[in-house]
């Protein structure tokens, strides 16, 4: 950084920039991506209940066992309460608490990681059964939890980022906290899909 | 280029030195690859769509000339076949929507008082994804391996089974590249709206033009993911092996359409909104009176947003759904009309109380006017399910869409194009030639495009490469393609009125037109940092009202030069609140590196080579994490606490 | 405004070409004079599309009507309100934008609305529970036609009784079409894996033109019908017809020629009744000889074409299915007399 856009950033008004006065262009634009990825997963879902319906007949098809519940429920019970140290990581950073961002950063990747390995064995358990080219039901059942696992993935691997430019110093404190915040709501967001997914998914076929 | 001095700058010149130092950049190559200027993307964007659209346009010639007699052999159904997919694709997705983002992108942050977009490296970016998916798909055509599914690329007839080779996997690719620029456009245009005005610009006081790009920004975000899972489905269907769209295995061949319509009727109003919007910028300066009822034009726009998603199923009246459904989008498909109506009448009531400038941007207006009206008039008979069921698919819908895509697109277009040229280039055009032009493509366009009505009347389908003499199609026909060439010659006229203009084009004041809106408060063509002085905004027309004006010279205060370091003003997002000062990033080529990685990965992906896809993804997450990596800052500044 | 600037240059003041109504007269004046002979759809032959021709009527004229105003107030303001006069003006006539831009629209549509949702009911009433008929099968690129409960089929040709409803139900072997008889009833689309179902109806005996309209590949061009109406007689003689074998060869040439149709490659493809060869990858030819085109309306039905067809049907219709067939040269005027004889 030059000394001239040091001076600037070290200035008054930048010293000030993200006191909270009002909202980021980060945050909007965070948001704004969340909401067009909502409304991907909603037509995702959608489609799984047109076919769903479309289809008619017993569900799933083609002699396909209804899904077990027991390992997605502990998966909703390893991701959904991921969120829970990822809050306090964001509301401890804006303490400008270094040390909550980081360890509460390390508690969700390691609940992200596990929900992911949890995924994996239950992938290696119903390739005997059943995948992607068996039906549209097999497409869809491992194109949708695949797709949240990938997002999951890319939520691990922002975090991970985050959790190295926070080790690294000089990355965030009190009044630098943008992208803790941004990812924080990917994060919550794609915790927040896979409700829906296990919904949808899983339970749904027993309805 | 010119440089006319600034109205009356209320920056001393120390402060113009200064901004000029920051935000200036200087001409070398690495500048053309880095800049994150909005001006200079969005006259790319211009550029770029403009050579898509000649490209779509010679198709479409093509298709005309082959059409001109009944069972002619110019081309070969395969080609004829790509060619119209080609054609209604790219208008559709390289040229309409990035023609209009590129006026956006130039427009917004000089209309809302800006220095620059929200985003500007993210807007440099989107720019970089566009021309590479557009070129993506333009270099299928030489090797004969273009899309030809049509524009809406209907299954099973583009699955991996009917239309086997690389065909199709171009148009679900391209288009999901392509995705990721509208995607970041609309979301920059979106935050830069809400959060970029200048201080006083409450939400009463936003342009037309504005609000017209936010809602068409709004409707991208809530659109296009219908249209990527839709093609993201067919390309697993085609590669590997899933059964979306496979009856035979609880797929659904209509499942398809669904998602198709769901985005592809909201984006015709994607099209056409921001189009709308040029007309509510330009009228003013023209009628010299600001466009009337202000507040229901922004209602009917904001409906229309809404409305536009449910009504997708009048595009699908033949496929047999249950009457109900018909029934309600019918319903939907009428009522959508009224908002379009309410623009019409609040335009001509403006005109009819104005005093008109007859110039060649008003004419291209009038022009507009009387074809999107008739083009409307046919899509309020469509969406009666009966009728539609006797005319969908034939040469009727393609008069009606042409109608309303070139008369709600294309003409707004070319009076954006003559109004804002002496903006954008700082020199006037040739207004005889002008002229000429539009009388042109004005008959052109009717001459090609009426005709189409009856021919689709007496029965003749669309997507035919040739025909059997049927009495009323042959004349038709001729006629049509004598049409279309006239009106080729009209748009040969503008681009020669175009070059003409930047090279022998006299100097251009700041503001020709007298304009109501703050790009003409700037200098043409605008420095690098748009403003000397961020405006302070007091009412709708702040270039008419005087303290607006004063706001930007003699009532200039230091917190709103801001000349040292590259920055603009947030304000809050309803009442436009000064917030605070924001610094803006820098010239950079992570943008360009990041879009190349991503056509690597997309080229891989087409090819199959997927070793190379997953090398480019790692280089897509490295550097985005590059991109994103904050920089260090003392511990002070960071309010850090142990 | 005080200011220079170029809006102190207006143009001259000249009458304006009133080209939105002449357009209209024109439209009127063809549509009344040259819709003869075609398949259009202002030229009904039964109730579908003659309620929807009325329907198009109505609406025309409302369209006309709101036409006409607009450009009566465009041509308007163009003609009187030019004016080197530039100050800016205000004014907001809301309630002229209100009433003409929503209210009269909106009664308008109200009614119009009214008018469609009776024409879809109409269409959608169907023929009786006995009503004759027919299953139509689209392929890439031609029309599959049978009858339940008879075993013959026949391709791109159909016949209905005159005045009666015929249902007929729809179904796709392969992708999408939409069958299409324009002076007959409006569109129904043929959806893959479903079965969709339309009826027709003929007022006055004749033979109607109809095509597919949903883009199905590369010969969507030439996936021609012919629907032929007919008093019931000749409707139950071709129902016969359908059932019977096909015609006996009756000269020497004839019978050279079935002997190569039943022994060479076309057999592997093609079924001609009462010869042992019934494959059903193409047409049924039991009747080709009478049919109005060969390749769906892709040429004229006569020796010539159909010579060229079997040799090369890629150079008539390129892409179709059938590949070119390796007849040799003494065999092939045995093989168009056979098939010319079908009738
Ligand atoms: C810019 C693009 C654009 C716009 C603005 C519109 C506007 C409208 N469209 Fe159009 N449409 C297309 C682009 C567009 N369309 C395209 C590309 C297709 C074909 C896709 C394909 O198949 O390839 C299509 C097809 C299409 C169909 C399907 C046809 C078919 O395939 O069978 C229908 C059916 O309802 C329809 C309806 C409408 C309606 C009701 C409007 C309304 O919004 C129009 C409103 C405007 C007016 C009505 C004029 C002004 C109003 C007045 C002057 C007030 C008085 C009016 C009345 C009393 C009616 N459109
Ligand atoms: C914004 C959208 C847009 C625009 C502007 C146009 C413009 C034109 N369209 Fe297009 N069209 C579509 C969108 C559009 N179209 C769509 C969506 C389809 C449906 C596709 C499908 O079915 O899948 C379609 C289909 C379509 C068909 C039907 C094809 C078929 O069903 O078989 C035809 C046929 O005539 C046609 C013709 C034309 C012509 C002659 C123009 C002209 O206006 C073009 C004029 C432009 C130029 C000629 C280029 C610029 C010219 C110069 C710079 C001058 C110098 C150059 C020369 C003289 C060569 N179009
Ligand atoms: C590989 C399959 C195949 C073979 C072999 C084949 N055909 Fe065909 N034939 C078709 C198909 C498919 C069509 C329909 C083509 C179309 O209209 O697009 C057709 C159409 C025809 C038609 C036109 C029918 C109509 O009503 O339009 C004739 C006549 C015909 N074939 C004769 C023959 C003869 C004679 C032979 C042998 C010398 C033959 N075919 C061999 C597949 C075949
Ligand atoms: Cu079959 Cu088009
Ligand atoms: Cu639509």
């Amino acid at each position: 950084m030059s000394s001239r856009n040091l001076a600037a950033a070290t200035s008054t008004e930048a010293l000030t920039t993200e006191l909270p006065v009002g909202r980021s262009t980060g945050w909007w634009g965070m948001v704004m991506f969340v909401t067009t990825e909502a409304t991907l997963f909603a037509c995702l879902l959608g489609s799984y209940f047109y076919l769903r319906f479309q289809h008619g007949g017993e569900w799933p098809p083609g002699g396909i066992a209804q899904p077990k519940l027991l390992r997605p429920l502990v998966m909703t019970a390893v991701l959904l309460p991921s969120s829970l140290p990822m809050i306090w990581a964001d509301r401890g950073i804006r303490r400008g608490s270094r040390r909550r961002l980081r360890y509460g950063l390390v508690a969700t990747i390691l609940l992200g990681t596990t929900f992911l390995v949890l995924q994996a064995t239950e992938y290696a358990e119903l390739f005997h059964e059943f995948t992607l080219t068996t039906n549209a039901y097999g497409s869809l059942f491992f194109v949708i939890t695949g797709f949240h696992g990938l997002h999951v993935l890319i939520g691990l691997t922002m975090l991970s980022w985050l959790l190295a430019a926070a080790l690294r110093g000089g990355s965030f404190g009190a009044h630098r906290h943008d992208r803790v915040r941004n990812a924080a709501i990917y994060w919550h967001f794609v915790d927040a899909v896979w409700a829906a997914i296990l919904f949808t998914i899983y339970l749904s076929p027993r309805l | 280029m010119s440089t006319t001095t600034a109205p009356s700058p209320g920056a001393g010149q120390e402060d113009l030195a200064r901004l000029e130092a920051h935000w200036g950049e200087r001409a070398s190559l690495r500048s053309w690859f880095s800049t994150v200027d909005h001006k200079r993307i969005g006259r790319r964007y211009l550029v770029t769509a403009s050579l898509f659209f000649v490209l779509a346009g010679t198709s479409a010639l093509a298709m005309r000339t082959q059409l001109a007699r009944p069972e002619s052999n110019l081309l070969s159904p395969e080609e004829y076949n790509q060619l119209f997919t080609m054609h209604g694709t790219a208008m559709i997705f390289l040229f309409a929507t990035p023609m209009l983002f590129g006026f956006g992108n130039y427009l917004v942050p000089l209309m809302i008082g800006s220095r620059d977009m929200a985003f500007p490296k993210l807007n440099a970016f989107g720019y970089w994804v566009f021309l590479f998916a557009g070129l993506f798909m333009w270099a299928s055509l030489p090797f004969g391996a273009a899309p030809n599914g049509g524009w809406f690329a209907y299954v099973p007839l583009t699955d991996d089974r009917n239309t086997p080779g690389l065909h199709m996997d171009v148009y679900t690719l391209g288009l999901l590249f392509l995705g990721i620029a509208t995607t970041a456009g609309s979301i920059n245009f979106i935050v830069t709206a809400l959060k970029l005005r200048a201080p006083g610009m409450s939400l009463n006081r936003v342009p037309l033009f504005v609000w017209a790009i936010v809602a068409t920004a709004f409707m991208v975000i809530f659109a296009l993911p219908a249209l990527n899972l839709d093609n993201a489905m067919l390309f697993l269907d085609r590669r590997f092996g899933t059964h979306f769209f496979d009856p035979e295995a609880a797929g659904n061949v209509l499942l398809w359409q669904h998602l198709f319509w769901i985005f592809g009727h909201p984006d015709v109003y994607i099209i056409v909104m921001p189009a709308l919007g040029i007309v509510s910028a330009v009228l003013p300066a023209f009628t010299r009176r600001g466009v009337v009822g202000y507040v229901l034009i922004v209602l009917a726009i904001v409906s229309i947003a809404i409305i536009s998603f449910g009504v997708w199923v009048h595009h699908m009246f033949a496929t047999g759904l249950p009457h109900l459904s018909y029934s309600f989008f019918s319903a939907a498909s009428t009522i959508i009309t009224i908002p379009s109506g309410i623009q019409i009448f609040a335009w001509l009531a403006t005109m009819m109380l104005g005093r008109l400038v007859v110039r060649v941007p008003l004419l291209f207006l009038v022009g507009f006017i009387v074809t999107f009206v008739l083009g409307g008039l046919t899509g309020a008979m469509f969406a009666l399910t009966a009728f539609d069921q006797q005319v969908t698919d034939s040469y009727f819908v393609v008069a009606h869409f042409h109608y309303v895509l070139i008369g709600g697109a294309v003409f707004p277009i070319l009076a954006a194009i003559y109004y804002w040229l002496p903006k954008m280039t700082g020199r006037m055009y040739h207004e005889g030639l002008g002229k000429w032009a539009f009388w042109l493509f004005f008959t052109g366009m009717q001459v090609a495009f009426f005709p189409m009505h009856l021919s689709g009347l007496f029965g003749m389908p669309r997507r035919v490469y040739t025909y059997r003499d049927e009495p009323g199609w042959d004349v038709w026909n001729m006629v049509s393609t004598i049409g279309a060439y006239i009106l080729a010659v009209g748009l040969l006229l503008v681009l020669i009125g175009v070059v003409h203009a930047i090279r022998r084009g006299r100097p251009a004041p700041p503001d020709p037109w007298c304009g109501d809106t703050l790009e003409w408060s700037t200098e043409s063509p605008p420095r690098p940092y748009n403003f000397p002085v961020l405006p302070q905004v007091h009412s709708l027309h702040p270039t008419w009202d005087q303290p607006s004006r004063s706001s930007m010279a003699e009532d200039a205060t230091p917190d709103r030069i801001l000349a040292d370091g590259r920055r603009t003003l947030f304000t809050s997002e309803l009442d436009g609140r000064r917030e605070r000062v924001v610094e803006m990033p820098e010239a950079s080529l992570q943008p360009l590196l990041l879009a190349l990685a991503m056509l690597v990965f997309f080229t891989a992906m087409l090819f199959a080579w997927y070793p190379f896809a997953v090398a480019a993804a790692v280089a897509v997450a490295v550097i985005i994490a590059w991109w994103l990596w904050p920089p260090r800052r003392p511990e002070e500044e960071l309010g850090v606490a142990r | 405004m005080d200011r220079a600037h170029d809006l102190e240059h207006p143009g001259r003041r000249r009458p304006s070409r009133r080209v939105g109504p002449a357009l209209v007269v024109a439209a009127v004046l063809t549509l009344a004079g040259c819709s003869g002979g075609s398949p259009s759809t202002l030229d009904p032959g039964g109730t579908g599309a003659a309620r929807i021709a009325d329907l198009w009527w109505v609406l025309f004229w409302i369209s006309a009507a709101v036409f006409a105003e607009v450009m009566v107030l465009l041509v308007w303001a163009l003609v009187f309100r030019r004016g080197r006069d530039t100050r800016v003006r205000h004014g907001q006539p809301l309630r002229f934008v209100a009433i003409a831009g929503a209210g009269v629209p909106l009664v308008i549509l109200v009614v119009v609305y009214a008018l469609g949702l009776r024409d879809l009911a109409a269409l959608g009433a169907g023929p009786g529970r006995d009503a004759p008929t027919i299953e139509v099968t689209g392929h890439k690129w031609w029309w599959e036609v049978r009858v339940p409960g008879i075993d013959g089929a026949t391709a791109n040709e159909l016949h209905i009784p005159v005045g009666e409803r015929v249902r007929v139900r729809l179904r796709t072997a392969d992708v999408l079409h939409s069958f299409w008889v324009p002076q007959l009833m409006p569109k129904t689309d043929l959806i893959a894996g479903e079965m969709r179902e339309t009826w027709l109806h003929a007022e006055r005996a004749g033979t109607y033109r109809g095509q597919c309209a949903e883009y199905c590949g590369t010969q969507h061009a030439h996936m021609a019908l012919q629907v032929i109406a007919e008093p019931r007689s000749q409707f139950e003689a071709w129902l016969a017809r359908l059932a019977a074998p096909a015609r006996q060869p009756t000269t020497e040439a004839e019978r050279r020629g079935q002997q190569a149709f039943v022994q060479g490659s076309c057999a592997g493809c093609h079924a001609i009744r009462g010869t042992g060869a019934d494959a059903r990858v193409g047409p049924d030819l039991s009747d080709v000889g009478s049919r109005w085109s060969i390749g769906a309306g892709a040429v004229p039905n006569d020796a010539g074409h159909l010579g060229g067809w079997i040799v090369n049907p890629q150079t008539v219709k390129p892409g179709s299915y059938m590949p070119p067939q390796p007849v040799d040269a003494q065999r092939l005027p045995d093989l168009i007399a056979y098939l010319r004889s079908l009738e």
